[in-house]
């Protein structure tokens, strides 16, 4: 690993209105690592990932990819950095009005890599990376159940072979084994493209089979993080309380809040 | 609450909307005519809003035109004016009826139609994904249809027209037993260029109006369902009676001396 992190946060904050959401965050996430970020609904998870993704513009701080200052790029050369990312998202946000091949190779199509027919061979073979058959690229979105969304959502992450991949909840409303073959697909894809990997859950089966580190975000701030061995041994009672799944702890003040 | 204070908002409310929709609007019509294009999306939309809406603005336009003639009968003939009606169609059907009777239909049809579908994909995360594989929203989503909108219009008015002008045809030659080869001739003679472009610039400025409402409010859907529910609404209420209000501003341009 690099010195330099391939991404890095410092004192990022973003509120809606009277609402702050993210209260100064600081992150490093080094190249080829994997860092899962936990955290109970509306903690800021969804906001930190669009942040860093340029969906989002943070009201104050630092978001620095390869040591590039993002926050303030112009459009064109944000795109340019966004060319090198992959996203996975929660309802995997297929475009319903595409077949799943033209899916898959969207990013490679808008960046004009390479032509139409080329581009089907492509998606086929990303298709094949997450476990499904050429038979499936002519069907659309609508046709398929959720897990397999989620697959070619996978697909399409990582179809530009991209240096960044981030998972927006990857496993949410998919049974047990669905979600496992998912896990299992996320290691297996970003250990296959030496890809840096940020993805953001409360599935803690998931965070811990695919995380190399991971990072507590609760009311806006990073509580923790470590590597996820130590998780167990935090001594953090925030930490303890969620990932044991616990009613009773700090937390608890905060939801009845 | 204080009168004043609500006034306040209310003003404040309206323009701040007005400085959002005047910057989507440079937005979307700088996209519009800026490289890269999207023909094929360009094509899809056309085919969607001209070829699609024909039935709906041929059967408007053809119980106008015969409406028109059975009303101006009714009317004319109390003053022994009934030469008049085949000029009074013409002349309706070309400046006013054709435009603004396919705007509002296809307003309805069309601007419902665009702000449900780029609504949802606001709210499944679409738009953002576009945002991830390097393509621009605004290009992509809305700079088609502006183009689709301000090209199909004009021609959709043009078909509403003839088949207007056919409508009055039918009731003044089968139900009023005028003269058909007179009536034609009294509707050539009346016509004038500036009559149809007027109706045809006016129909361009309606499909624009259509398409950027439907993007508009699409685009900035929130809320789920209930929030696409209201950008559908607001896209038809807003999109009528932008169309009525700048039917009389190029009335008065086009007709006051």
């Amino acid at each position: 690993m690099s010195d330099q992190p391939k991404i890095q946060l410092r004192g990022v904050c973003k509120s809606f209105g009277s609402k702050v959401v993210l209260d100064g965050i600081d992150l490093d996430v080094g190249v080829g690592e994997s860092v899962v970020i936990i955290g109970g609904s509306g903690t800021g998870k969804s906001v930190m990932l669009k942040s860093i993704l340029g969906l989002l513009t943070p009201d104050s701080g630092s978001i620095k990819i390869d040591g590039t200052e993002v926050t303030t790029l112009g459009s064109a050369d944000r795109e340019h950095i966004t060319n090198a990312f992959g996203m996975l998202f929660q309802g995997a946000a297929l475009f319903d009005s595409l077949p799943v091949w033209e899916n898959v190779s969207f990013g490679l199509l808008a960046e004009k890599r390479c032509d139409r027919s080329h581009a089907r061979d492509i998606a086929i073979d990303k298709l094949a990376t997450v476990g499904m058959s050429a038979d499936v690229a002519d069907l659309m979105p609508a046709e398929l159940s959720g897990g397999m969304q989620k697959r070619v959502g996978l697909a399409r992450a990582i179809a530009t072979d991209p240096d960044v991949i981030f998972f927006d909840e990857p496993t949410t409303g998919l049974d047990p084994i669905m979600a496992d073959v998912i896990n299992d697909l996320i290691v297996k894809v970003t250990r296959e493209m030496g890809a840096t990997a940020l993805s953001i859950t409360h599935d803690m089966a998931s965070a811990r089979k695919i995380a190399n580190r991971i990072a507590m975000l609760h009311e806006g701030k990073i509580i923790w993080q470590g590597p996820v061995a130590e998780i167990d041994r935090s001594a953090n009672a925030f930490v303890d309380q969620f990932i044991h799944g616990r009613a009773d702890g700090p937390i608890q003040m905060a939801v009845r809040a | 609450m204080n009168p004043l204070q609500t006034i306040g908002r209310v003003f404040l409310n309206f323009l701040a909307t007005t400085g959002r929709l005047v910057t989507f609007m440079a937005l979307g019509l700088t996209h519009a005519v800026r490289p890269p294009f999207y023909p094929r999306i360009i094509v899809r939309q056309m085919i969607d809003i001209g070829y699609y809406s024909l039935p709906v603005v041929g059967l408007t336009a053809l119980f106008a035109g015969m409406v028109l003639a059975l009303q101006s009968y009714t009317g004319f003939s109390r003053f022994s004016a009934e030469g008049a009606i085949a000029n009074v169609v013409v002349l309706s059907i070309t400046r006013e009826l054709g435009p603004v009777l396919a705007g509002l239909m296809v307003a309805g049809r069309i601007g419902a139609s665009l702000a449900a579908e780029i609504g949802t994909m606001r709210v499944t995360e679409q738009i953002d994904a576009l945002s991830t594989l390097s393509t621009n929203p605004m290009k992509y989503l809305v700079a088609p249809r502006l183009i689709a909108g301000i090209t199909m219009f004009p021609l959709l008015v043009l078909v509403a027209d003839v088949i207007g002008v056919f409508g009055g045809y039918l009731v003044a030659v089968y139900k009023l037993g005028f003269n058909p080869a007179n009536y034609l001739q009294n509707t050539w003679n009346f016509l004038t260029p500036e009559d149809l472009n007027s109706g045809l610039v006016k129909a361009a400025v309606f499909g624009f109006i259509v398409s950027l409402m439907g993007c508009y409010h699409g685009y900035n859907s929130r809320g789920g369902a209930q929030g696409v529910g209201r950008a559908t609404t607001n896209a038809v209420v807003s999109a009528s009676i932008l169309i009525l209000c700048f039917d009389f501003i190029l009335t008065v341009m086009f007709f006051t001396k």
